[in-house]
């Protein structure tokens, strides 16, 4: 199938793509790595009036390192990750995330910013982005906002980016000596969308989890944070009944929905065994 | 059409302007525009990896990229990757082992085979099978694909 | 092969493809390489809903949608295409509807084309296409098997009492006295989930009529062009001799490619209503909705055995869904028919009976796709015989071995009445136990388990249905060929032109046709020069399908290279003062036997049969063109076998199976070129763990499709598969002079079963779990061992 007409345009600033926002309002779509955007065109899921292609903007395509923090700028392919250092040695996490995103033709492609505006749920890097407690950095002809990663999914493919906004940038707070990262998903095939993962990050002191975020994706209609699950094993040495423990919370507090190919009950099930995976690879 | 650009992209190094309209794809760009239909379509959503070409020396869906962005880049197919010379040791393999059957794929197959032998000299058949992850071949199985690279990169690291 | 550079020696090595150098530099030519000149492009507006009567049509605002040139609805294009009946009318009575390339009131599963837009561009033609509006009334619709049986409830074709489109009974033996004096009784149900083809390059097809001559002339992306001619002439109202079929390159085939489908036929109808040159390529999203599937079975299985483990009887009911049409024109009764006859055929069983049915739904029509019937065949028996080995704690190779044939039992007739010739069972799985090393691998399997890792062995031993006579399916009137043929013809350059019926879609026809032709006559493979795929060239012929390539077309080149080596021998024993008796060929040159002289090169004889023919004596004139066609007309198919085991470990946490090692053992006769009978076998597995482990057509109640993307359906790719091991007995077949059987389909006839059987295998420790609904999914599994 082919798309609908729509015309294009490169943008050649951020100010330019502003003075776009406003010259298209919601007829527009931001045009970054394209490999979820022209999917949908390609299936005629999607008609905007005007794509802009971002791909030119090169202040927003680089990772830097400052002191406490590593900045990936949404134009950041997912090659690029995968092949950075700084990722590998100060957002470990991602490290171990990147090795499951899709397939080495995509991974050249297809950008940082992008996979967290576009939001799938069952998408690695928005969980990473919530287990990380990163911060987005998004801007407009306002000026810039920086709004917490926990607080941008909404609801399916709907996040708080406002119409005149774009992600610039991602910044993700660095690994201390004592930062723990674990990521489990399970996908039929090699690089399918997961049916059901978790991406865990905290910080252990010897048997004890100082603090932890767990984040599973594939099961509901965005990545979901599991915060009281992570309250009830903070501060406690993980021993297999608190692991128990934890299973059954998790039960309680995330509301997983089925899909096309697995069950709610599957979801769950695989979730909690990712959660006992993990935690038994802490014990150790 | 009003919204039709005109572009001009280096295709296997040679310059071709053209006036395209934004929704023709990269694929459909090269091969019907541009007569260069070594590279396949096979499915127009990013799965299947027959469309696979080279943008700026890296391989990308030609599915997934408009035309019109590579307005002032650079491509290379597989037409133009047979003919510089560059996989002919790679392409004499797969002919001897019989690494295609109905050849849809093959292109595809071939650049990504070829990135990742720019990449890791000598990968083991994990690696292979890994990288060529995103290509769908339905006749091979596989096998005959995987011998046939890791025998190009045993052969080149004996050539050196 | 040995150093000495005259040798030609093909028949049974593994000779590379000439074939393929054009494919792995870009230069193939599939159907959408081509362009016309003066070319439109089509896109159809195909029903959303699975049952619907269409009240009104209006196309106005399409048709003034830029690029348009024609938007056509079904009862305007019936003035130019006659709907079909599919039927075969040597089996039971058919309950056959009437089926238009696109139904003027009533459609009967969504995706079939309704209205056909022609445009400048494919782009331009799906604009329109989007401007068509329909009322439809929507109808009740029918979408699983099970509604599809109840006697009351919705039908698919209203003037039908049932939705039962066929139906037959086979019967030997005493089946109810076997069963009362049984030692032990074993009963499965099994379940086959629909799937479909997937070939890589969709389908497709240009179709350009010509007025001014009345000439249809079609590129076509099919495995059968003189099928095809047959059935578009019949319908197009077209004598054949003015329809011309042009096969590219075939972008995979494996049984998709040979089917009437609505949007094809109407592009070709359209172009000679237009009469201009048209192009219709399917996209993936269409494909999914409209090329055929496969599969769909519901199956009841019951077995007597004795207490050492001898079947004394088996009986199986089977019910196909076969969606809303029997596909023309072979019908999708096959599918059911070979389940009811192969199923018992690998053993030796005296008593059984088989009900085997085939049911209408609203959806797309299922059809001969790899395997046909058979891998379900196999699934059941094999699925039974590891149920009954658990049961009576047999070894799953002993089981077997109690069972099968004794390898010199051969020629017999099956219990239903097929003739298996050339056999080599033991031997097979003799060998097949020793390659993987069996007894270690039971071995390996008890010290996993004690590990917690849940290691399954799959096993099993089938017989693949190869290379059908007409009684298959031109016995009951279709006009499908079981014949092939080959043309020789000595060029003025002394090489060899070789024009055979036998179409390539990948599997290798063109080499084995050009190694037959050149090992025959004494020529390099190189000075034979293959044409295929072109009605109007190439003798007529059935093309590619049910493993018949090598043994049907391969005997036919092999008969003409016999004749035309003779032909060749006699003019030059005119031309040189010797009997063609005294001479040979060798790598081109005609050889005197006793003197080892050169005494002319083909090459010469070329140009002297061509030019300077005053050389020959006066009253000779070489005819150095020859034809022979062939058809198996022995048996109703030759019976290959196959045995092949494998291992995997089930991840009992998440459901997932690993396959681990799989080999193979295969008896497909006289072996022409090992290479490609291997890749065959690899290729038909690697299809048939999709099936076994991936590919399901997901409907809801309402008939629609959910999963119609190639994001959503899954298919094998590299990530998952594993290497295959494999080795040959080979038993020539005495049918042919080639002695080759088929070897396509048993690849995907073993794996399915030896994956189930894997998985039950690894979780016996778990206790009584049996798993017989495919594709075995990480949730079934899961389920079945009560972890959701």
């Amino acid at each position: 199938m082919k798309p609908y007409d729509f015309s294009y345009t490169r943008a050649t600033s951020l100010s330019h793509l502003y003075d776009l926002f406003d010259e298209y309002g919601d007829g527009l779509k931001i045009l970054a790595g394209g490999q979820s955007l022209i999917t949908t065109l390609n299936m005629r899921l999607s008609s905007p009036e005007m794509l802009v292609d971002i791909n030119d903007l090169s202040e927003i395509s680089s990772i830097s390192l400052t002191d406490n923090i590593v900045s990936v700028g949404a134009l950041v392919r997912h090659a690029e990750i995968q092949e950075s250092n700084d990722i590998k040695q100060h957002v470990p996490l991602l490290k171990l995330a990147i090795e499951h995103v899709a397939h080495a033709a995509i991974r050249n492609r297809g950008t940082h910013g992008g996979s967290i505006a576009f939001a799938d749920p069952a998408a690695e890097i928005p969980a990473c982005v919530l287990a990380l407690n990163a911060t987005l950095v998004l801007a407009s002809r306002e000026g810039e906002r920086r709004i917490a990663g926990s607080d941008f999914f909404k609801d399916l493919y709907d996040t708080e980016l406002r119409e005149n906004e774009i992600i610039v940038a991602i910044e993700y707070p660095i690994a201390k000596k004592n930062t723990v990262s674990a990521f489990r998903e399970f996908t039929r095939r090699k690089g399918d969308f997961a049916t059901a993962g978790l991406a865990l990050n905290g910080e252990l002191d010897g048997k004890v989890l100082q603090s932890l975020s767990l984040v599973f994706f594939g099961v509901a209609n965005t990545p979901v944070l599991a915060r009281q699950v992570a309250d009830l094993i903070v501060g406690e040495p993980i021993t297999p009944s608190l692991i128990e423990k934890a299973q059954n919370e998790l039960a309680n507090e995330i509301e997983v929905i089925g899909d096309l190919y697995s069950s709610e009950e599957m979801k769950l099930h695989l979730s909690k065994h990712f959660l006992k995976q993990a935690l038994e690879e802490l014990q150790v | 059409m009003s919204n039709k650009t005109d572009i001009s992209v280096n295709v296997n190094g040679r310059e071709y302007t053209r006036h395209v309209s934004p929704r023709v794809s990269l694929a459909d760009f090269i091969r019907h525009d541009l007569g260069l239909t070594g590279t396949h379509v096979g499915c127009e959503h990013g799965v299947c990896g027959a469309c696979v070409v080279k943008l700026d020396g890296k391989i990308v869906r030609s599915c997934l990229t408009l035309a019109v962005q590579t307005d002032g880049h650079a491509i290379e197919t597989i037409e133009g990757l047979s003919e510089s010379g560059e996989i002919s040791d790679m392409q004499e393999i797969f002919h001897k082992r019989n690494a295609l059957q109905c050849g849809y794929c093959t292109p595809g197959i071939l650049l990504t085979a070829a990135e990742l032998l720019e990449k890791t000299a000598t990968p083991d058949r994990e690696e292979i099978r890994e990288f060529l992850s995103g290509n769908l071949c339905r006749c091979t199985g596989y096998e005959a694909i995987i011998d046939a690279v890791e025998e190009t990169a045993r052969e080149r690291q004996d050539g050196k | 092969m040995a150093n000495d550079t005259d040798l030609t020696d093909y028949i049974g090595h593994s000779v590379p493809r000439a074939n393929t150098l054009a494919l792995l530099n870009g230069r193939g030519q599939f159907v959408d390489d081509i362009s016309l000149p003066g070319m439109l492009h089509v896109c159809f507006v195909r029903s959303p809903y699975s049952h619907a009567r269409i009240l009104e049509i209006d196309k106005q605002d399409a048709l003034q949608s830029p690029g348009v040139v024609a938007v056509v609805t079904g009862k305007e294009l019936l003035a130019y295409c006659e709907p079909w009946r599919a039927e075969l009318t040597h089996l039971p009575p058919m309950q056959t509807a009437l089926q238009y390339a696109m139904p003027p009131e009533r459609v009967c599963y969504q995706g079939e084309p309704v209205v056909a837009v022609v445009a400048e561009s494919r782009a331009l033609a799906e604009d329109a296409a989007e401007l068509v509006e329909i009322d439809w009334e929507e109808l009740a619709n029918v979408a699983s098997i099970e509604e599809a049986m109840q006697s009351e409830g919705p039908r698919v074709h209203p003037e039908m009492d049932t939705n039962l489109a066929w139906s037959m009974e086979l019967e030997q033996g005493e089946l109810d006295k076997q069963f009362s004096a049984a030692d032990v009784i074993v009963e499965q149900e099994f379940y086959v989930d629909r799937q479909t083809g997937v070939t890589l390059e969709p389908r497709g097809i240009i179709a350009n009529y010509n007025s001014a001559d009345g000439q249809l002339l079609l590129h076509h992306s099919t495995q059968v062009p003189h099928i095809q001619r047959a059935v578009y002439s019949k319908q197009l109202g077209i004598k054949e001799s003015k329809l011309r079929i042009i096969c590219p390159d075939l972008g995979g085939g494996f049984g998709l490619k040979l089917h009437i489908y609505s949007d094809e036929i109407s592009t070709a109808a359209l172009s000679v209503m237009l009469n201009r040159p048209l192009k219709f390529i399917a996209d993936r999203l269409e494909s999914f909705l409209s090329d055929i599937h496969a599969r769909g079975h519901i199956v009841k299985a019951k077995m007597a055995l004795t207490e050492a483990g001898n079947i004394t009887a088996l009986q199986l009911e089977d019910v196909a869904g076969g969606g809303a049409y029997l596909i023309h024109p072979r019908t999708s009764t096959i599918e059911p028919l070979l389940v009811g006859v192969c199923t018992p055929l690998a053993y030796d069983i005296e008593h059984y009976k088989a009900n085997v049915s085939l049911v209408y739904q609203n959806k797309v029509p299922t059809a001969q796709y790899r395997g046909v019937g058979m891998p379900v065949a196999s699934l059941v028996m094999e699925g039974m015989m590891d149920a009954a080995a658990r049961k009576m704690q047999i070894d799953k190779a002993e089981i077997r071995k109690v069972n099968l044939r004794a390898d010199d039992a051969y020629p017999c007739k099956s219990v239903t009445g097929e003739t298996l010739e050339g056999l080599s069972q033991h031997e097979s799985l003799d060998r097949l136990l020793e390659m993987c090393a069996y007894p270690q691998l039971r071995e390996e399997q008890q010290k996993l388990r004690e590990q917690g890792i849940y290691r399954g062995i799959g096993l099993v031993t089938v017989v693949e249905g190869t290379s059908p006579s007409p009684a298959l399916y031109a016995a009951g009137g279709a006009p499908i060929s079981s014949r092939d043929a080959c043309t020789l013809r000595l060029e003025s350059d002394g090489s060899i032109a070789c024009i055979t019926s036998l179409t390539e879609q990948g599997q290798g026809a063109y080499a084995i046709i050009n190694q037959i032709v050149a090992d025959t006559i004494g020529v390099k493979m190189d000075e034979v020069d293959i044409l295929m795929g072109d009605t109007k060239a190439t003798p007529f012929g059935g093309g590619t399908w049910a493993s018949r390539g090598t043994s049907i077309a391969g005997e036919a080149a092999l008969l003409s290279a016999n004749a035309m080596k003779e032909k060749i021998l006699d003019a030059v024993s005119q031309l040189a003062d010797a009997p063609a008796e005294q001479l040979y060929i060798k790598n081109g040159k005609v050889i005197e036997i006793e003197t080892e002289k050169v005494v002319l090169t083909l090459e010469e004889l070329g140009r002297i049969t061509h030019y300077r023919t005053m050389e020959f004596p006066q009253g000779f004139d070489p005819e150095l063109v020859v034809t022979n066609h062939y058809s198996q007309r022995d048996h109703m198919m030759l019976y290959a076998n196959c045995a092949m085991c494998l291992t995997l470990d089930v991840d009992i946490n998440t459901g997932q199976v690993k396959l681990d090692q799989i080999w193979v053992v295969e008896d497909c006769g006289k072996v022409i070129n090992p290479m490609l009978v291997d890749e065959q076998i690899r290729g038909g597995v690697v299809q048939g763990i999709g099936s076994a482990l991936f590919e399901e057509c997901i409907y809801d109640e309402d008939a629609q499709l959910r999963n119609g993307t190639l994001a959503d359906y899954l298919v094998p790719m590299a990530g998952e598969m594993p290497d295959i091991k494999i080795a040959h007995v080979e038993t020539p077949t005495l049918v042919t002079e080639l002695g080759a059987k088929g070897c396509g389909e048993a690849g995907i006839i073993s794996i399915c079963a030896a994956i189930m059987n894997g998985i039950n295998d690894a979780l016996e420790p778990l206790g009584d779990v049996s798993l017989t609904s495919q594709p075995f999914t990480p949730e079934k599994i899961l389920k079945a061992i009560g972890k959701i």
